[in-house]
């Protein structure tokens, strides 16, 4: 017998549909919410030609002519003077540390050179990590050599005003002189990996103890939610590390990405960051009361760490609102902490200034999943 | 009566949930090696009380104590020394066997694991499919093993909440003899059960209709005190007579039985007068009896119903 299609039982199901759907509140704000948030976040947050980056200038000398140099720099739009500092040393850990983008070196004697026709050199370092961050900045330093001293070159020096002769900017990239977007990808990626899988993973294991009526069980043996907590975690950490050692693997000997910090902190630093995901999904899985709302919260979460960390765009690119979002997330720093001990050798007391906010992270986190996990199941 | 120890000792328990009334004021009290019978209808609200009692619901309103323990404040000490099994089956459906049980153990902290456990075991009948998935068991076996599981710690208080649904009768006598054996060894034991032959060997009850207590009592004192008098009638034609009878006011419960009908009613009089012309007839065979426990709950239900109304 053939059974034709029928359009009133077609309704029956639309209908059905409808009605589950309605009753989905989360799934039902999430449709409204996410093309919300993704226009926001790709609409005004995200630029990926960063202005206004953080610069150093350390200089053995201040005259007219270096002033107007700094100015004209000033001017592109691109840097923006944060410190000024004399010693060497400090410019090189303000580097390292990420607190800037650029450190401007204003050698002595430069002005006496420069009247003397000996088109003397600046110095200006770059952190190259992120290519993507000062690759617009740097092509706007050729206009600068050209156009900055236009009007301080008068009498004899004219005619070197308005040509790029008068004065050389040395540009060094530091950490990834080649500019190899692999070198910050890559560790970036480890970052995202665990991020996905550790909160996926965690944010199912409550939940899911609820739906397959389980959780009675555990409610009436005598668990203390830290233990059901701290014991449903622990197993991922070791999943993470596997994760972490196959990343790893490949960035060293497919990417060839250098590695210059110590093994040690590296494992110390990725345990902090696991933490902290593990903590965030098994306090969305306290939170959710299903498996379909773990995930759907996981994937809300998901989505601002992937763009306002600096993973995918210059975290310095996006205005001051995304950049405060972007440093609650345990990505950001995560980030600063990898690329910084893999690119810059990083020690123990530049590393610490981004793993410490993950340790605030974490704790805050896992009070609010102890406060919201249900003992009873009113 | 000697002074027995109190086990469970509630007052005026009440629990909802929004406008619902799951449970209105129940007052309870079970002493100790009591196989206390908790019945009523589906939705009634037995498996709220029996999760107020062990602290996995917080009452609204009453109080009381569990094994000398406030069940509001101290549900955690509470929980250490009670086995509760729950309505639905809800061990790890992928461990196996052996690695439930083995969970239960740890959980409670037991020194000789292993050995209890093996003991589990054997005394389940499980032993030769130790490893086999939870899940993959049948639905009486899974209430077996749940139940093999909440007595793993050796609990002085025995929550059951319907745990012989499904189980076969084998099983389920085997299962209530080892009830009674507890129950000799001075363990209580609470269990909810829908079986009219379970509650019969009960030796206290209490039925609950919509979330109020409305009887409670030894099977023997419900019966008698239930003021219900049956009939069982022999008939060739028990429909017939039972459609009958049903229009008939004084006969309350007319419920058939293969070729013998019970008929219940409350006022025994009335009854039996409406019965007397049947009694001439010769194809119809009647007896006086005592009510079944059935008609009791039934009388039970309804006339809470019609207080209800
Ligand atoms: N978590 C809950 N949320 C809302 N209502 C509930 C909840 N748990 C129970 N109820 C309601 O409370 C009432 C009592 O339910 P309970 O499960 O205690 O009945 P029961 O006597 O165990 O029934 P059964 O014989 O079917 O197992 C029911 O009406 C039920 O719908
Ligand atoms: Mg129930």
């Amino acid at each position: 017998m053939v059974i034709s299609f029928s359009p009133r039982r077609l309704w029956a199901i639309v209908l059905k549909e409808f009605v589950q759907l309605r009753r989905d509140r989360l799934t039902f704000a999430m449709m409204i919410g996410i093309p919300l948030i993704q226009l926001t976040l790709f609409g005004f947050a995200i630029n990926s030609d960063p202005k206004k980056l953080p610069m150093a200038v350390r200089s053995a000398e201040s005259t007219t002519y270096t002033r107007s140099i700094v100015q004209a720099l000033i001017h592109t739009g691109y840097f923006n003077i944060v410190s000024l500092t004399s010693s060497e040393r400090e410019a090189n850990n303000l580097l390292a540390e990420g607190a800037v983008q650029f450190v401007l070196n204003i050698p002595p004697h430069f002005t006496r050179q420069l009247l003397r026709g000996e088109q003397p050199s600046l110095l200006l370092q770059a952190d190259a990590t992120d290519p993507a961050a000062t690759s617009n900045a740097l092509a706007a330093v050729k206009e600068v050599q050209k156009t900055a001293l236009r009007h301080d070159l008068t009498g004899e020096l004219a005619k070197l005003a308005g040509t790029d002769t008068a004065f050389q900017i040395n540009i060094h990239r530091r950490y990834n002189p080649e500019g190899i977007t692999q070198y910050n990808i890559v560790p970036g990626l480890m970052g995202v990996i665990l991020t996905m899988t550790m909160i996926m993973m965690t944010a199912l294991a409550i939940t899911r103890e609820h739906e397959r009526g389980t959780m009675e069980n555990l409610l009436a043996m005598p668990v203390r939610p830290l233990e059901v907590m701290i014991g449903k975690i622990a197993p991922y950490i070791v999943i993470g590390y596997v994760q972490v050692a196959v990343i790893l693997s490949a960035a060293k000997w497919v990417f060839m990405v250098p590695m210059l910090g110590s093994g040690l902190l590296l494992l110390g630093g990725v345990l902090v960051f696991i933490i902290a995901n593990l903590t965030v999904g098994i306090t969305l899985s306290s939170v959710a009361r299903n498996q379909a709302q773990a995930m759907q919260m996981s994937f809300f979460f998901f989505l601002p760490s992937i763009l306002l960390s600096g993973f995918m765009f210059p975290f310095r690119g996006m205005p001051e609102w995304a950049q405060i979002l972007g440093s609650i997330l345990p990505l950001t720093h995560f980030l600063r902490f990898i690329r910084g001990l893999l690119l810059k050798g990083n020690d123990f007391t530049l590393a610490w200034e981004h793993l410490w906010p993950l340790l605030i992270f974490t704790l805050v986190v896992m009070s609010v999943g102890l406060r919201r996990y249900r003992q009873t199941l009113d | 009566m000697n002074q027995r120890e109190a086990i469970i000792e509630v007052k005026g328990l009440s629990k909802s949930f929004g406008d619902k009334v799951a449970v209105d004021k129940v007052n309870l009290t079970v002493y100790k090696g009591d196989i206390f019978g908790f019945l009523g209808p589906n939705g009634s609200g037995k498996t709220t009380t029996i999760r107020l009692l062990c602290g996995l619901l917080t009452a609204d309103d009453g109080e009381g104590k569990c094994l000398g323990y406030d069940i509001r404040k101290e549900s955690r000490t509470i929980k250490r020394q009670v086995g509760y099994m729950t309505q639905r089956f809800s061990f790890y459906e992928d461990l196996t066997i052996r690695e439930n049980l083995d969970f239960v153990a740890r959980v409670y902290n037991m020194k000789n694991r292993r050995q209890v456990v093996d003991e589990a075991l054997v005394q389940l009948g499980l032993e030769h499919r130790q490893n086999q998935l939870a899940g993959d068991l049948s639905g009486g076996w899974k209430q077996r093993l749940a139940l093999a599981a909440c007595m793993l710690h050796q609990p002085k208080l025995l929550l059951l909440d319907e745990p012989t649904a499904g189980v076969d009768p084998q099983a389920r006598r085997d299962f209530w003899d080892e009830i009674h054996r507890l129950s000799g060894l001075g363990i209580t034991v609470l269990v909810s059960t829908h079986y009219m032959d379970e509650a019969e060997r009960c030796n206290r009850l209490a039925y609950i209709a919509y979330g109020s207590l409305v009887g409670e009592g030894s099977p023997k004192s419900l019966v008698d005190d239930s003021g219900l008098t049956t009939w069982m009638i022999d008939s060739e034609d028990v429909h017939q007579l039972a459609d009958e009878l049903r229009d008939v006011s004084a006969a309350q419960q007319v419920v058939p039985f293969g070729n013998t009908l019970y008929v219940s009613g409350t006022d025994s009089k009335a009854l039996e007068q409406a019965l007397a012309s049947y009694d001439q007839r010769d194809d119809i065979h009647m007896e006086r009896t005592t009510p079944r426990l059935e008609d009791v709950f039934i009388r039970l239900m309804h006339s809470s119903e019609e207080k209800r109304w």
